[in-house]
């Protein structure tokens, strides 16, 4: 009865193709088809724009608190293009980019961030949740609809996102654990920004990388530059074949940084130094990818001006056709809306009351 | 028409509903190999298998969690926490998600999901196993919160929560799962959520309780009967919510006098929304101060005591004779 070593897996891959310079590793370049890789400029500067657009209306108080995406749309864009159309997507709250990817309503994310619950519809066809703003608590959902297409033997994967917080909170513990005991069809995507508001990467765990808290669960870990979209989308390419083939989840990490603020009502200079800034602003995803593609002649000044003005003119439509609808949206009524299938009788009588009491408000 | 105990009746109501439907799964802790640790769903991984009798990892969040999921791509889920007092490290997809899905979705995603949970005290159990929490529940909209007497409702109201389109907390009366039998048809009976119901006529006295103390009402109804001549009229609550007020505020009307009878905490508690209804729909017919006999604003007492800390039905028989002397 000597004491033996147990051997568990241990080595986390690093995936980086792509560097800060546009310089791409030949060998490694996974040599994606050109209308792809173009459309991952697209909805990169589209979504960029969008953000700042969103920042800009915050400033102005025409919408509420939202949580900036600067930084990491290629975390998202790298990993969300790897999904089908009928394949399902849970968000966390700062998905923006991924959103965009899978044809959400730039004038519904609008609606819903000037504080309607109208802009969180989410169409039919879209197998997209609503964004979940407590932390960690989505995985388990991806993790149900996982445990529903593995039941009705579909052919569909989840992917959900989450930050480095998320990874000290138990749901992700007990998402990630039972989704390996069940072999699910899910890709666990972390996009760990660094910070989880003022906290840092290195408070929120001891573990040397995120990915690794894959191998306590018996599921693949790996980590990738996030800011650099061939490499995660390679490893997210990887991650979705191996759920749609039976093969189970996968944890991705993608380190990245939230070149802006954690969400408008945060002032990121408590906890963090400009230089710190500065340097991964050198990283930044959006940049780079346009370095490679002009590398490649796949994209030339004329290009970024077109889907720059595309950009422009999708993002000034639906801010105009927002401001129509909120002019419509009139009713305070409509909070009662969707609470249930049928609305509890007492609920009624308040809202009937209700309704009267505007009437006589309206009266006056 | 088979003569069951409450255990058996939710049983029948799971596996007729699972043969009926291939939506339905159960998830929970040791719910399949085991038959649940009151064997309430024994037998039923042998008939449906594995990936519909779901031994889940010991994660109550997961267990509300996953079933959320589950819902949304359209599956039924029937999920249970092993018992109501450790179903807090849950509570926070129930009442952060589950009952906020359809609107937050705007109508896209519904949650028919039932979670099953035994509570209240009575079988001599350790801390955490006696607890009765229900307003935990009530209070939060989007969800319904049901808590059936005896055998024959568990199982026409759980075969109605499975149904629902909308999450429901079923909470079911330890101390009444194996306390008697009732004779439950075999056929399809089905009661609908949101419906108090008259177990008992009377006309001098209201008397509303549910669960377990159900019968602690009825026993303290027949001794005011036998001897003070006193007709209670009881009413078993059966949801509790959306609270049906109609029929207790009916019932007041005729009587002016009601007791109220519940086993969790006074303060805040179901009583406490049941007064405030009467209040507001049948004050001037009330002739004296609402009793509420119910647990005390206390934790619940280890087991030596619980039978003290339990409304009686000799606490309730004196509040009775308290508010009719008034």
């Amino acid at each position: 009865m000597p004491r033996n070593h147990v051997e568990v897996p241990g080595v986390v891959d690093y995936l980086s193709i792509l560097n800060e310079d546009g310089k791409v590793d030949e060998e490694l370049d996974p040599d994606l088809p050109k209308e792809l890789l173009r459309e991952f400029h697209r909805k990169m500067v589209l979504s960029r724009r969008f953000d700042e657009r969103l920042l800009r209306l915050q400033r102005e108080g025409k919408v509420g608190t939202f949580a900036p995406i600067r930084g990491q749309e290629a975390a998202q864009i790298g990993t969300v293009s790897c999904l089908e159309k009928e394949d399902w997507l849970v968000p966390a709250f700062r998905e923006t980019a991924a959103l965009i990817w899978r044809g959400a309503s730039l004038s519904d994310i609008f609606l819903f961030n000037a504080g309607f619950n109208e802009g969180g519809r989410i169409p039919e066809e879209a197998n997209v949740l609503p964004i979940a703003i407590p932390v960690a608590t989505q995985i388990l959902h991806a993790v149900g609809i996982a445990y529903a297409i593995k039941y009705r033997k579909r052919d569909q994967i989840v992917l959900t996102y989450f930050g480095d917080g998320a990874t000290s909170e138990g749901d992700f513990h007990e998402g990630l654990n039972f989704a390996g005991v069940a072999g699910l069809p899910v890709v666990f995507v972390c996009q760990n920004n660094q910070y989880a508001i003022s906290m840092p990467r290195e408070k929120q765990t001891k573990s040397r990388t995120i990915a690794q808290k894959a191998f306590a669960y018996g599921i693949p870990g790996v980590q990738v530059d996030g800011n650099d979209v061939l490499a995660v989308h390679t490893v997210a390419r990887e991650a979705a074949q191996r759920a749609r083939g039976g093969g189970g989840p996968t944890l991705i990490e993608c380190v990245t940084y939230r070149l802006a603020v954690h969400t408008t009502a945060d002032d990121p200079t408590k906890y963090r130094s400009q230089k710190e800034v500065d340097e991964w602003e050198k990283r930044e995803p959006l940049i780079r990818l346009q370095k490679y593609l002009r590398q490649r002649g796949i994209l030339d000044d004329q290009a970024v001006n077109s889907d720059e003005e595309e950009a422009a003119r999708q993002i000034d439509e639906a801010w105009k056709a927002t401001k129509d609808r909120i002019d419509e949206l009139t009713d305070p009524l409509a909070m009662f809306d969707y609470l249930m299938a049928d609305l509890p009788p007492y609920t009624k009588e308040q809202k009937e009351a209700f309704e009267r009491f505007l009437a006589t408000r309206e009266a006056d | 028409m088979p003569n069951l105990t409450m255990i058996e009746a939710i049983r029948m109501a799971l596996r007729q509903e699972m043969r009926n439907d291939d939506s339905v799964v159960i998830l929970g802790e040791d719910v399949g190999v085991d038959g649940g640790v009151f064997r309430v769903t024994d037998g039923l991984l042998d008939e449906f298998g594995p990936e519909r009798v779901i031994d889940t990892p010991l994660a109550e969040s997961l267990i509300g969690g996953c079933s959320v999921g589950m819902a949304i791509y359209g599956l039924r889920p029937v999920c249970e926490m092993q018992f109501s007092g450790f179903s807090y490290l849950g509570f926070h997809q129930i009442e952060s998600h589950a009952s906020r899905f359809r609107r937050r979705s705007q109508g896209r995603f519904q949650i028919p999901m039932v979670v099953r949970m035994p509570y209240g005290a009575g079988v001599r159990a350790l801390e955490h196993h006696s607890e009765s929490k229900e307003i935990y529940y009530a209070h939060t909209p989007g969800l319904k919160m049901v808590i059936p007497s005896g055998p024959r409702k568990a199982r026409a109201l759980l075969l109605a929560a499975i149904r629902d389109p909308d999450p429901v907390i079923f909470f079911e009366p330890k101390a009444v799962y194996r306390a008697f039998r009732e004779e439950v048809p075999d056929r399809e009976e089905v009661f609908p959520i949101g419906e108090s119901e008259i177990v008992r006529e009377g006309k001098d006295l209201t008397m509303i309780a549910y669960g377990a103390m159900l019968h602690r009402a009825m026993e303290a109804a027949e001794l005011l009967d036998k001897e003070d001549g006193v007709g209670a009229e009881v009413i078993d609550l059966l949801t509790i919510s959306p609270l049906d007020d109609s029929k207790f505020c009916e019932s007041a009307r005729k009587t002016g006098h009601v007791v109220i009878v519940h086993e969790a905490p006074r303060s805040f508690g179901a009583a406490a929304e049941i007064m405030a209804r009467l209040i507001e729909k049948s004050f001037y017919y009330l002739e004296a101060p609402i009793e509420r006999v119910t647990g005390f604003d206390i934790h619940i007492p280890y087991f030596a005591r619980e039978q003290e800390y339990l409304p009686s039905r000799d606490r309730i028989v004196s509040a009775a004779r308290r508010t009719l002397e008034k």
